[in-house]
Protein backbone atom coordinates (compact mmCIF):
# COMPACT_ATOMS: atom_id res chain seq x y z
CA UNK A 1 0.00 0.00 0.00
CA UNK A 2 1.09 3.13 -0.83
CA UNK A 3 1.12 5.91 2.64
CA UNK A 4 -1.30 8.76 0.68
CA UNK A 5 -0.19 11.89 2.32
CA UNK A 6 -1.63 14.77 3.38
CA UNK A 7 -3.32 17.02 0.59
CA UNK A 8 -1.43 19.84 -0.71
CA UNK A 9 -3.52 23.20 -1.85
CA UNK A 10 -1.08 24.92 -4.59
CA UNK A 11 -2.15 28.19 -6.15
CA UNK A 12 -2.50 27.94 -10.03
CA UNK A 13 -2.83 31.73 -10.73
CA UNK A 14 -6.14 33.98 -10.16
CA UNK A 15 -8.53 31.77 -11.42
CA UNK A 16 -7.40 28.08 -10.48
CA UNK A 17 -5.96 26.05 -7.68
CA UNK A 18 -4.25 22.16 -7.82
CA UNK A 19 -5.21 20.02 -4.83
CA UNK A 20 -1.93 17.75 -4.57
CA UNK A 21 -2.06 14.25 -2.94
CA UNK A 22 1.44 12.68 -3.54
CA UNK A 23 4.14 12.62 -6.34
CA UNK A 24 3.58 9.31 -7.97
CA UNK A 25 1.11 6.90 -10.19
CA UNK A 26 -0.65 4.80 -7.60
CA UNK A 27 -4.46 3.70 -7.74
CA UNK A 28 -4.61 4.67 -3.85
CA UNK A 29 -3.23 7.98 -4.49
CA UNK A 30 -5.52 8.80 -7.91
CA UNK A 31 -8.44 7.35 -5.88
CA UNK A 32 -8.36 10.33 -3.44
CA UNK A 33 -8.12 12.81 -6.26
CA UNK A 34 -11.36 10.77 -8.25
CA UNK A 35 -13.00 11.19 -4.63
CA UNK A 36 -12.36 14.72 -3.68
CA UNK A 37 -13.75 15.53 -7.23
CA UNK A 38 -16.77 13.25 -6.65
CA UNK A 39 -17.23 15.23 -3.02
CA UNK A 40 -16.45 18.57 -4.80
CA UNK A 41 -19.47 18.26 -7.83
CA UNK A 42 -22.00 16.74 -4.74
CA UNK A 43 -21.36 19.44 -2.45
CA UNK A 44 -21.94 21.79 -5.76
CA UNK A 45 -19.81 24.68 -4.72
CA UNK A 46 -20.92 28.07 -6.24
CA UNK A 47 -18.24 29.84 -8.38
CA UNK A 48 -16.24 26.63 -9.20
CA UNK A 49 -16.48 26.32 -13.36
CA UNK A 50 -14.74 23.24 -13.86
CA UNK A 51 -12.24 20.69 -12.35
CA UNK A 52 -9.91 18.28 -14.29
CA UNK A 53 -8.71 15.29 -12.33
CA UNK A 54 -5.24 13.74 -13.00
CA UNK A 55 -2.37 10.90 -11.97
CA UNK A 56 -2.13 12.31 -8.60
CA UNK A 57 -4.11 15.92 -8.25
CA UNK A 58 -7.07 18.07 -8.89
CA UNK A 59 -7.20 20.99 -10.99
CA UNK A 60 -10.06 23.36 -9.90
CA UNK A 61 -10.92 26.22 -12.11
CA UNK A 62 -13.26 29.17 -10.77
CA UNK A 63 -14.40 32.31 -10.72
CA UNK A 64 -12.58 34.97 -8.29
CA UNK A 65 -15.43 36.80 -8.79
CA UNK A 66 -17.98 34.47 -7.51
CA UNK A 67 -15.70 32.97 -4.67
CA UNK A 68 -12.72 33.57 -2.77
CA UNK A 69 -9.49 32.54 -2.93
CA UNK A 70 -9.36 31.89 0.83
CA UNK A 71 -13.21 30.47 1.01
CA UNK A 72 -12.62 28.56 -1.54
CA UNK A 73 -9.06 26.83 -0.06
CA UNK A 74 -10.96 26.75 3.47
CA UNK A 75 -13.93 24.55 1.75
CA UNK A 76 -11.92 22.13 -0.22
CA UNK A 77 -9.28 21.59 2.14
CA UNK A 78 -12.18 20.48 4.43
CA UNK A 79 -13.56 18.39 2.24
CA UNK A 80 -10.15 16.71 1.64
CA UNK A 81 -9.31 16.12 5.32
CA UNK A 82 -12.97 14.21 5.33
CA UNK A 83 -12.06 12.03 2.72
CA UNK A 84 -12.24 7.85 3.29
CA UNK A 85 -9.64 5.79 2.23
CA UNK A 86 -12.45 4.14 -0.44
CA UNK A 87 -11.25 4.80 -4.28
CA UNK A 88 -13.46 7.02 -6.32
CA UNK A 89 -16.27 3.74 -6.27
CA UNK A 90 -17.42 4.97 -9.71
CA UNK A 91 -16.02 1.38 -10.98
CA UNK A 92 -17.79 0.84 -14.09
CA UNK A 93 -16.23 -1.57 -16.55
CA UNK A 94 -16.31 0.00 -20.65
CA UNK A 95 -15.94 -3.02 -23.20
CA UNK A 96 -14.01 -1.72 -25.92
CA UNK A 97 -14.14 -3.97 -29.06
CA UNK A 98 -10.38 -4.88 -30.34
CA UNK A 99 -9.39 -6.63 -33.75
CA UNK A 100 -6.31 -7.32 -32.91
CA UNK A 101 -2.83 -7.50 -35.72
CA UNK A 102 -2.82 -7.40 -39.47
CA UNK A 103 -3.85 -4.66 -41.39
CA UNK A 104 -5.38 -3.42 -38.24
CA UNK A 105 -2.52 -3.46 -35.82
CA UNK A 106 0.25 -3.64 -38.05
CA UNK A 107 3.04 -3.81 -34.71
CA UNK A 108 1.63 -6.67 -33.64
CA UNK A 109 4.53 -8.73 -34.90
CA UNK A 110 7.12 -6.43 -33.48
CA UNK A 111 5.42 -6.22 -29.90
CA UNK A 112 5.47 -9.86 -30.13
CA UNK A 113 9.11 -10.11 -31.41
CA UNK A 114 10.10 -7.73 -28.78
CA UNK A 115 8.43 -9.94 -26.00
CA UNK A 116 9.37 -13.18 -27.16
CA UNK A 117 5.92 -14.97 -27.44
CA UNK A 118 3.15 -15.27 -29.79
CA UNK A 119 0.99 -12.93 -31.64
CA UNK A 120 -1.72 -14.86 -29.59
CA UNK A 121 -0.48 -14.54 -26.04
CA UNK A 122 0.34 -11.02 -26.66
CA UNK A 123 -3.89 -10.25 -27.63
CA UNK A 124 -4.34 -12.94 -24.81
CA UNK A 125 -2.29 -11.00 -22.20
CA UNK A 126 -3.69 -7.52 -23.71
CA UNK A 127 -7.03 -8.55 -23.15
CA UNK A 128 -7.41 -10.43 -19.64
CA UNK A 129 -7.10 -6.80 -17.38
CA UNK A 130 -9.50 -4.44 -16.34
CA UNK A 131 -6.98 -1.23 -16.95
CA UNK A 132 -8.18 1.55 -14.87
CA UNK A 133 -8.29 5.16 -16.08
CA UNK A 134 -6.19 7.23 -13.86
CA UNK A 135 -7.05 10.46 -15.85
CA UNK A 136 -8.13 11.80 -19.48
CA UNK A 137 -6.11 14.48 -21.38
CA UNK A 138 -3.42 15.30 -24.18
CA UNK A 139 -6.38 14.35 -26.94
CA UNK A 140 -10.36 14.44 -26.27
CA UNK A 141 -10.65 11.07 -24.67
CA UNK A 142 -6.82 9.92 -24.42
CA UNK A 143 -7.48 7.47 -21.43
CA UNK A 144 -4.03 6.99 -19.53
CA UNK A 145 -4.31 3.66 -18.25
CA UNK A 146 -2.84 1.61 -15.29
CA UNK A 147 -2.11 -2.08 -14.80
CA UNK A 148 -0.60 -3.25 -18.12
CA UNK A 149 1.24 -6.33 -17.76
CA UNK A 150 5.09 -6.13 -18.19
CA UNK A 151 5.88 -8.78 -20.24
CA UNK A 152 4.22 -6.96 -23.38
CA UNK A 153 5.97 -3.47 -22.89
CA UNK A 154 7.16 -2.31 -25.77
CA UNK A 155 9.75 0.63 -26.50
CA UNK A 156 8.18 3.70 -28.35
CA UNK A 157 8.89 4.11 -32.67
CA UNK A 158 12.07 5.66 -33.05
CA UNK A 159 10.36 7.67 -35.39
CA UNK A 160 7.11 8.71 -34.76
CA UNK A 161 4.17 8.10 -37.50
CA UNK A 162 2.69 11.68 -38.75
CA UNK A 163 -0.72 9.86 -38.51
CA UNK A 164 -1.87 7.27 -36.43
CA UNK A 165 -5.87 6.38 -37.29
CA UNK A 166 -8.39 7.20 -35.01
CA UNK A 167 -9.30 3.63 -32.97
CA UNK A 168 -5.93 2.43 -33.42
CA UNK A 169 -5.16 0.56 -29.49
CA UNK A 170 -1.12 0.69 -29.15
CA UNK A 171 1.22 0.20 -27.03
CA UNK A 172 3.86 2.67 -26.24
CA UNK A 173 6.40 1.18 -23.25
CA UNK A 174 4.78 -0.19 -20.40
CA UNK A 175 1.28 1.64 -21.01
CA UNK A 176 -1.46 1.12 -23.68
CA UNK A 177 -4.11 3.21 -24.77
CA UNK A 178 -6.63 3.89 -27.74
CA UNK A 179 -6.25 7.16 -30.06
CA UNK A 180 -9.45 9.19 -30.07
CA UNK A 181 -8.77 10.79 -33.11
CA UNK A 182 -5.83 10.95 -35.95
CA UNK A 183 -2.95 12.07 -34.25
CA UNK A 184 1.12 12.15 -34.90
CA UNK A 185 2.18 9.59 -32.11
CA UNK A 186 5.18 7.04 -31.57
CA UNK A 187 3.08 4.03 -29.86
CA UNK A 188 3.06 0.33 -31.65
CA UNK A 189 0.15 -0.35 -33.56
CA UNK A 190 -1.63 -3.69 -32.21
CA UNK A 191 -5.17 -3.56 -33.11
CA UNK A 192 -7.54 -0.85 -33.67
CA UNK A 193 -11.44 -0.61 -32.34
CA UNK A 194 -14.43 0.20 -34.27
CA UNK A 195 -16.32 2.20 -31.60
CA UNK A 196 -15.84 5.66 -31.03
CA UNK A 197 -14.59 6.87 -27.71
CA UNK A 198 -14.83 10.33 -28.94
CA UNK A 199 -17.85 12.04 -31.17
CA UNK A 200 -18.73 15.39 -30.48
CA UNK A 201 -22.00 15.22 -31.73
CA UNK A 202 -22.96 12.47 -29.37
CA UNK A 203 -24.50 14.22 -26.08
CA UNK A 204 -21.84 12.20 -24.35
CA UNK A 205 -18.56 13.08 -26.22
CA UNK A 206 -16.99 10.46 -24.54
CA UNK A 207 -17.55 7.14 -23.79
CA UNK A 208 -15.57 7.10 -20.24
CA UNK A 209 -14.39 8.89 -17.61
CA UNK A 210 -11.51 9.38 -15.23
CA UNK A 211 -12.26 6.31 -12.53
CA UNK A 212 -13.72 4.22 -14.98
CA UNK A 213 -11.66 0.62 -16.15
CA UNK A 214 -11.45 -0.40 -19.50
CA UNK A 215 -11.28 -4.16 -20.91
CA UNK A 216 -10.50 -5.02 -24.60
CA UNK A 217 -12.89 -7.96 -25.96
CA UNK A 218 -10.88 -9.80 -29.02
CA UNK A 219 -13.20 -9.44 -31.83
CA UNK A 220 -12.56 -10.72 -35.49
CA UNK A 221 -12.44 -8.81 -38.64
CA UNK A 222 -16.22 -9.58 -39.80
CA UNK A 223 -16.94 -8.81 -36.20
CA UNK A 224 -15.62 -5.09 -36.32
CA UNK A 225 -17.46 -4.67 -40.02
CA UNK A 226 -20.27 -5.19 -38.17
CA UNK A 227 -19.99 -2.88 -35.00
CA UNK A 228 -18.39 -0.36 -37.46
CA UNK A 229 -21.56 -0.16 -39.20
CA UNK A 230 -23.61 0.49 -36.60
CA UNK A 231 -21.24 3.16 -34.96
CA UNK A 232 -21.50 4.57 -37.94
CA UNK A 233 -24.79 5.03 -37.25
CA UNK A 234 -24.38 5.99 -33.50
CA UNK A 235 -26.12 2.69 -32.78
CA UNK A 236 -23.59 0.78 -31.26
CA UNK A 237 -24.38 0.47 -27.32
CA UNK A 238 -20.83 -0.15 -26.01
CA UNK A 239 -21.15 -2.90 -23.25
CA UNK A 240 -20.82 -1.43 -19.44
CA UNK A 241 -21.09 -2.89 -16.28
CA UNK A 242 -21.37 -1.20 -13.44
CA UNK A 243 -19.86 -1.75 -10.03
CA UNK A 244 -16.42 -3.18 -11.20
CA UNK A 245 -14.43 -4.05 -8.40
CA UNK A 246 -11.96 -4.94 -11.25
CA UNK A 247 -8.74 -6.10 -10.27
CA UNK A 248 -6.20 -4.67 -8.22
CA UNK A 249 -8.77 -2.51 -5.96
CA UNK B 1 -28.30 35.93 -44.87
CA UNK B 2 -24.89 37.19 -43.65
CA UNK B 3 -21.47 37.38 -45.31
CA UNK B 4 -19.49 35.88 -48.05
CA UNK B 5 -15.54 35.33 -47.38
CA UNK B 6 -13.66 36.48 -50.19
CA UNK B 7 -10.17 36.12 -49.18
CA UNK B 8 -9.73 34.10 -46.11
CA UNK B 9 -7.05 35.78 -44.18
CA UNK B 10 -3.99 34.15 -42.36
CA UNK B 11 -6.20 32.18 -39.39
CA UNK B 12 -9.63 33.51 -39.07
CA UNK B 13 -12.01 31.60 -36.98
CA UNK B 14 -15.08 32.11 -34.86
CA UNK B 15 -14.32 32.05 -31.36
CA UNK B 16 -16.59 32.92 -28.10
CA UNK B 17 -15.34 32.64 -24.40
CA UNK B 18 -14.50 29.37 -25.23
CA UNK B 19 -16.32 25.87 -23.60
CA UNK B 20 -16.56 25.19 -20.16
CA UNK B 21 -16.51 21.86 -18.17
CA UNK B 22 -14.73 19.64 -20.95
CA UNK B 23 -11.23 19.83 -20.11
CA UNK B 24 -11.98 16.52 -17.73
CA UNK B 25 -12.94 14.68 -20.93
CA UNK B 26 -9.30 16.37 -22.65
CA UNK B 27 -11.24 18.58 -24.52
CA UNK B 28 -9.01 22.14 -24.73
CA UNK B 29 -10.91 25.38 -23.75
CA UNK B 30 -10.68 27.07 -26.84
CA UNK B 31 -12.11 30.55 -26.77
CA UNK B 32 -10.72 34.28 -27.62
CA UNK B 33 -6.98 34.55 -26.74
CA UNK B 34 -7.61 38.74 -26.18
CA UNK B 35 -10.99 38.62 -24.59
CA UNK B 36 -10.70 42.15 -23.43
CA UNK B 37 -10.85 43.15 -26.85
CA UNK B 38 -13.49 40.58 -27.64
CA UNK B 39 -16.29 41.75 -24.89
CA UNK B 40 -15.36 45.52 -26.07
CA UNK B 41 -16.47 44.36 -29.60
CA UNK B 42 -19.58 42.47 -28.73
CA UNK B 43 -20.56 45.66 -26.51
CA UNK B 44 -20.39 47.99 -29.41
CA UNK B 45 -22.94 46.27 -31.31
CA UNK B 46 -24.75 45.59 -28.29
CA UNK B 47 -24.27 41.71 -27.88
CA UNK B 48 -23.43 39.75 -24.62
CA UNK B 49 -20.07 39.64 -23.60
CA UNK B 50 -20.08 36.40 -24.87
CA UNK B 51 -21.55 35.92 -28.41
CA UNK B 52 -19.42 34.29 -31.10
CA UNK B 53 -17.22 36.70 -33.56
CA UNK B 54 -14.68 36.01 -35.43
CA UNK B 55 -10.70 36.45 -34.32
CA UNK B 56 -8.27 37.52 -36.97
CA UNK B 57 -4.41 37.01 -36.95
CA UNK B 58 -2.16 39.35 -38.69
CA UNK B 59 -3.43 39.52 -41.71
CA UNK B 60 -7.50 39.74 -41.92
CA UNK B 61 -10.10 38.41 -44.10
CA UNK B 62 -12.00 40.43 -47.38
CA UNK B 63 -15.45 39.95 -46.66
CA UNK B 64 -18.80 40.55 -48.89
CA UNK B 65 -21.85 41.13 -47.11
CA UNK B 66 -24.99 40.24 -47.97
CA UNK B 67 -27.28 41.49 -45.44
CA UNK B 68 -27.49 44.86 -43.47
CA UNK B 69 -26.18 45.07 -40.42
CA UNK B 70 -23.53 46.71 -37.89
CA UNK B 71 -20.10 45.42 -37.27
CA UNK B 72 -17.28 46.61 -34.52
CA UNK B 73 -13.94 46.04 -34.90
CA UNK B 74 -11.59 45.73 -31.69
CA UNK B 75 -7.87 44.41 -30.58
CA UNK B 76 -4.54 44.79 -32.83
CA UNK B 77 -5.09 47.39 -35.51
CA UNK B 78 -5.29 45.24 -39.25
CA UNK B 79 -6.00 48.14 -41.04
CA UNK B 80 -9.60 47.48 -41.68
CA UNK B 81 -11.67 49.48 -44.42
CA UNK B 82 -15.05 49.43 -46.00
CA UNK B 83 -15.42 49.51 -49.18
CA UNK B 84 -11.71 51.03 -49.66
CA UNK B 85 -12.19 53.54 -46.67
CA UNK B 86 -10.55 52.91 -43.86
CA UNK B 87 -12.91 52.75 -40.70
CA UNK B 88 -12.04 53.42 -37.03
CA UNK B 89 -11.23 50.41 -34.52
CA UNK B 90 -13.71 50.24 -31.49
CA UNK B 91 -16.09 51.80 -33.09
CA UNK B 92 -19.91 50.57 -34.24
CA UNK B 93 -20.42 50.72 -38.42
CA UNK B 94 -23.44 50.00 -40.37
CA UNK B 95 -22.67 47.34 -43.15
CA UNK B 96 -25.25 47.37 -46.02
CA UNK B 97 -25.75 44.23 -48.64
CA UNK B 98 -23.20 44.33 -51.20
CA UNK B 99 -20.75 46.90 -48.48
CA UNK B 100 -17.00 44.96 -48.94
CA UNK B 101 -14.87 44.75 -45.54
CA UNK B 102 -11.08 44.32 -46.10
CA UNK B 103 -7.69 44.31 -43.81
CA UNK B 104 -4.48 45.54 -45.03
CA UNK B 105 -1.30 45.62 -42.73
CA UNK B 106 -1.04 45.45 -39.34
CA UNK B 107 -0.26 48.29 -37.49
CA UNK B 108 -0.32 47.27 -34.04
CA UNK B 109 -0.87 43.88 -31.97
CA UNK B 110 -1.80 40.65 -34.25
CA UNK B 111 -4.99 39.90 -33.65
CA UNK B 112 -8.76 41.74 -34.39
CA UNK B 113 -12.22 40.62 -33.15
CA UNK B 114 -14.64 41.01 -35.95
CA UNK B 115 -18.48 41.05 -34.09
CA UNK B 116 -21.40 41.55 -35.79
CA UNK B 117 -24.66 42.95 -34.21
CA UNK B 118 -27.01 40.04 -32.89
CA UNK B 119 -23.99 37.22 -33.46
CA UNK B 120 -23.81 34.76 -35.98
CA UNK B 121 -26.18 31.54 -37.16
CA UNK B 122 -23.75 28.64 -35.97
CA UNK B 123 -24.88 26.02 -34.25
CA UNK B 124 -23.42 25.79 -31.06
CA UNK B 125 -21.19 22.50 -29.37
CA UNK B 126 -20.82 21.39 -26.49
CA UNK B 127 -22.19 24.79 -25.43
CA UNK B 128 -19.71 26.93 -27.32
CA UNK B 129 -19.32 27.84 -30.69
CA UNK B 130 -15.54 28.91 -30.59
CA UNK B 131 -13.71 26.83 -33.02
CA UNK B 132 -11.51 23.43 -31.84
CA UNK B 133 -9.19 23.51 -34.60
CA UNK B 134 -6.82 20.39 -33.49
CA UNK B 135 -10.37 18.42 -32.89
CA UNK B 136 -11.71 19.95 -35.95
CA UNK B 137 -15.60 20.71 -34.52
CA UNK B 138 -17.17 23.94 -33.47
CA UNK B 139 -17.27 27.67 -34.90
CA UNK B 140 -17.31 26.93 -39.05
CA UNK B 141 -17.31 23.26 -39.69
CA UNK B 142 -14.38 23.08 -37.37
CA UNK B 143 -11.74 24.72 -39.36
CA UNK B 144 -10.78 28.29 -40.46
CA UNK B 145 -12.50 30.66 -42.53
CA UNK B 146 -11.77 29.78 -46.23
CA UNK B 147 -12.76 31.84 -49.69
CA UNK B 148 -16.28 30.50 -50.20
CA UNK B 149 -17.72 30.19 -46.71
CA UNK B 150 -20.44 31.76 -46.10
CA UNK B 151 -21.97 32.51 -42.65
CA UNK B 152 -25.63 33.57 -41.92
CA UNK B 153 -26.05 36.40 -39.14
CA UNK B 154 -28.60 35.04 -36.19
CA UNK B 155 -30.55 38.26 -35.72
CA UNK B 156 -29.12 41.27 -37.81
CA UNK B 157 -30.11 44.69 -35.91
CA UNK B 158 -31.49 47.47 -38.27
CA UNK B 159 -30.78 50.17 -35.62
CA UNK B 160 -28.70 50.21 -32.48
CA UNK B 161 -29.55 52.27 -29.59
CA UNK B 162 -27.24 55.26 -28.88
CA UNK B 163 -25.60 54.71 -31.66
CA UNK B 164 -23.55 58.17 -31.62
CA UNK B 165 -22.29 56.56 -28.48
CA UNK B 166 -20.89 53.28 -29.88
CA UNK B 167 -17.30 54.07 -29.80
CA UNK B 168 -14.19 53.81 -27.66
CA UNK B 169 -10.89 54.99 -27.35
CA UNK B 170 -8.62 52.64 -29.42
CA UNK B 171 -5.26 51.02 -27.11
CA UNK B 172 -2.08 50.50 -29.39
CA UNK B 173 0.07 47.57 -29.09
CA UNK B 174 3.69 46.18 -29.25
CA UNK B 175 6.76 47.14 -27.82
CA UNK B 176 7.67 45.52 -24.17
CA UNK B 177 5.30 43.85 -22.40
CA UNK B 178 5.14 43.21 -18.66
CA UNK B 179 3.30 40.33 -17.67
CA UNK B 180 2.09 40.25 -14.02
CA UNK B 181 2.77 36.05 -12.64
CA UNK B 182 1.38 34.32 -9.32
CA UNK B 183 3.86 31.82 -8.91
CA UNK B 184 2.71 28.36 -8.60
CA UNK B 185 1.57 25.36 -8.32
CA UNK B 186 5.99 23.98 -8.93
CA UNK B 187 7.67 27.11 -8.16
CA UNK B 188 9.67 24.39 -5.04
CA UNK B 189 11.26 22.73 -8.66
CA UNK B 190 13.23 26.13 -9.22
CA UNK B 191 16.55 26.83 -7.72
CA UNK B 192 16.27 31.01 -5.89
CA UNK B 193 18.61 31.87 -8.93
CA UNK B 194 16.13 30.72 -11.72
CA UNK B 195 13.45 32.09 -9.92
CA UNK B 196 15.18 35.40 -9.57
CA UNK B 197 16.68 34.99 -13.53
CA UNK B 198 12.61 34.57 -14.38
CA UNK B 199 11.39 37.55 -13.18
CA UNK B 200 15.11 39.92 -13.78
CA UNK B 201 15.28 39.15 -17.41
CA UNK B 202 13.67 40.20 -20.74
CA UNK B 203 12.13 37.04 -22.82
CA UNK B 204 11.85 37.49 -26.14
CA UNK B 205 8.77 36.35 -28.32
CA UNK B 206 9.48 33.43 -30.91
CA UNK B 207 7.33 32.45 -34.25
CA UNK B 208 6.38 29.73 -32.05
CA UNK B 209 3.31 31.59 -30.96
CA UNK B 210 -0.16 29.95 -32.11
CA UNK B 211 -3.47 29.47 -30.53
CA UNK B 212 -2.02 26.86 -27.98
CA UNK B 213 0.86 28.39 -26.68
CA UNK B 214 3.57 31.15 -27.08
CA UNK B 215 7.23 29.84 -26.84
CA UNK B 216 9.52 32.45 -25.65
CA UNK B 217 13.63 32.47 -26.04
CA UNK B 218 15.91 34.14 -23.38
CA UNK B 219 18.06 33.18 -20.23
CA UNK B 220 17.47 30.01 -18.83
CA UNK B 221 15.51 29.53 -15.79
CA UNK B 222 17.84 26.98 -13.56
CA UNK B 223 15.45 23.92 -12.10
CA UNK B 224 16.60 22.35 -8.83
CA UNK B 225 16.95 18.53 -10.54
CA UNK B 226 14.55 17.54 -13.65
CA UNK B 227 12.01 19.71 -15.32
CA UNK B 228 9.38 17.11 -15.62
CA UNK B 229 6.79 16.30 -13.34
CA UNK B 230 3.83 13.47 -13.76
CA UNK B 231 1.46 15.12 -15.68
CA UNK B 232 -1.32 17.52 -13.73
CA UNK B 233 -4.00 20.18 -15.23
CA UNK B 234 -2.90 23.08 -16.92
CA UNK B 235 -4.88 26.61 -16.31
CA UNK B 236 -4.85 29.06 -18.50
CA UNK B 237 -2.35 31.54 -18.62
CA UNK B 238 0.17 28.74 -17.16
CA UNK B 239 4.14 29.27 -17.23
CA UNK B 240 5.96 26.15 -18.64
CA UNK B 241 9.47 25.70 -17.87
CA UNK B 242 10.48 22.40 -20.02
CA UNK B 243 13.89 20.96 -19.77
CA UNK B 244 15.07 23.65 -22.23
CA UNK B 245 14.69 26.09 -19.26
CA UNK B 246 13.10 28.64 -22.16
CA UNK B 247 9.15 29.64 -20.97
CA UNK B 248 5.93 28.31 -22.45
CA UNK B 249 2.79 30.27 -21.79
CA UNK B 250 -0.59 28.37 -22.60
CA UNK B 251 -3.23 29.62 -24.43
CA UNK B 252 -6.76 28.77 -25.22
CA UNK B 253 -5.78 25.85 -26.98
CA UNK B 254 -3.51 24.37 -24.74
CA UNK B 255 -3.60 20.70 -23.56
CA UNK B 256 -5.74 20.19 -20.63
CA UNK B 257 -2.83 18.39 -18.80
CA UNK B 258 0.91 17.94 -19.78
CA UNK B 259 4.31 16.73 -17.67
CA UNK B 260 6.36 20.32 -18.12
CA UNK B 261 6.91 21.56 -14.87
CA UNK B 262 5.25 25.35 -14.48
CA UNK B 263 6.61 28.22 -12.24
CA UNK B 264 3.92 30.45 -12.23
CA UNK B 265 0.82 31.78 -14.34
CA UNK B 266 0.03 34.68 -15.88
CA UNK B 267 -2.54 37.32 -14.46
CA UNK B 268 -5.88 36.74 -16.15
CA UNK B 269 -5.73 40.44 -16.90
CA UNK B 270 -2.82 40.28 -19.13
CA UNK B 271 -3.23 37.65 -21.25
CA UNK B 272 -4.65 39.86 -23.22
CA UNK B 273 -1.43 41.58 -23.52
CA UNK B 274 0.08 38.81 -24.85
CA UNK B 275 -2.43 37.47 -27.42
CA UNK B 276 -1.26 41.12 -29.52
CA UNK B 277 2.56 40.16 -29.05
CA UNK B 278 4.03 39.35 -32.03
CA UNK B 279 7.70 37.41 -32.67
CA UNK B 280 10.19 40.08 -31.92
CA UNK B 281 8.46 41.69 -28.80
CA UNK B 282 9.67 41.13 -25.97
CA UNK B 283 8.27 40.30 -22.33
CA UNK B 284 9.15 40.49 -18.87
CA UNK B 285 7.33 39.25 -16.09
CA UNK B 286 6.47 40.67 -12.40
CA UNK B 287 5.72 38.85 -9.58
CA UNK B 288 1.79 39.29 -8.50
CA UNK B 289 -0.34 37.82 -5.31
CA UNK B 290 -2.88 35.57 -6.33
CA UNK B 291 -5.25 38.30 -4.04
CA UNK B 292 -3.65 41.33 -6.01
CA UNK B 293 -4.41 39.73 -9.35
CA UNK B 294 -8.04 38.76 -7.89
CA UNK B 295 -8.85 42.37 -6.97
CA UNK B 296 -7.59 43.30 -10.54
CA UNK B 297 -9.87 40.93 -12.37
CA UNK B 298 -12.82 42.13 -9.92
CA UNK B 299 -11.97 45.95 -11.06
CA UNK B 300 -11.98 44.75 -14.44
CA UNK B 301 -14.89 42.90 -14.43
CA UNK B 302 -16.84 45.83 -12.67
CA UNK B 303 -15.68 48.08 -15.12
CA UNK B 304 -16.90 46.11 -18.64
CA UNK B 305 -20.72 45.72 -16.23
CA UNK B 306 -20.40 49.94 -16.32
CA UNK B 307 -19.85 50.33 -19.85
CA UNK B 308 -22.16 47.72 -20.72
CA UNK B 309 -25.16 49.82 -18.83
CA UNK B 310 -23.72 52.96 -20.46
CA UNK B 311 -24.18 51.57 -23.62
CA UNK B 312 -26.76 49.40 -23.61
CA UNK B 313 -29.25 49.85 -20.74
Amino acid sequence: MTKVPQARILTAGDSALTVEFGNEISEEINGKVLALDNAIQKEGIVGITETIPTYRSLLICYDPCAIRYAALKRRVSRLAERLGAASSGAGRIVEIPVCYGGEFGEDLPDVAAHAGLSEEEVVRIHSSKDYLIYMLGFLPGFAYLGGMDSRIATPRLKTPRVKIPAGSVAIGGEQTGIYPIASPGGWRLIGSTPVRPYDPDREDPILYRAGDRIRFVPVSAEEYRKIQALADQGTYPCTVREGGTGNGI
Amino acid sequence: MGFEVLKPGLLTTVQDFGRTGYQKLGISPSGALDRRAMTLANLLVCNPAAEALLELTFTGPELRFTADNFIAVTGGDLSPALNGKPIARYAAHPVKAGDILSFGQAKSGCRAYLAFAGGLGLPAVMDSKSTNLKCGFGGYQGRKLLAGDTIGFASPKKELPFFPLRTLESPTFGGEVSLRVILGPQEDAFTEGGIRTFFGESYEVTPRFDRMGCALEGPTVECREKADIISDGIPDGAVQIPSSGKPIIMLADHQTTGGYTKIGTVASVDLPLLAQCKPGDSVRFERISVADAQKLLRKEAKKLRKLNRYLNE
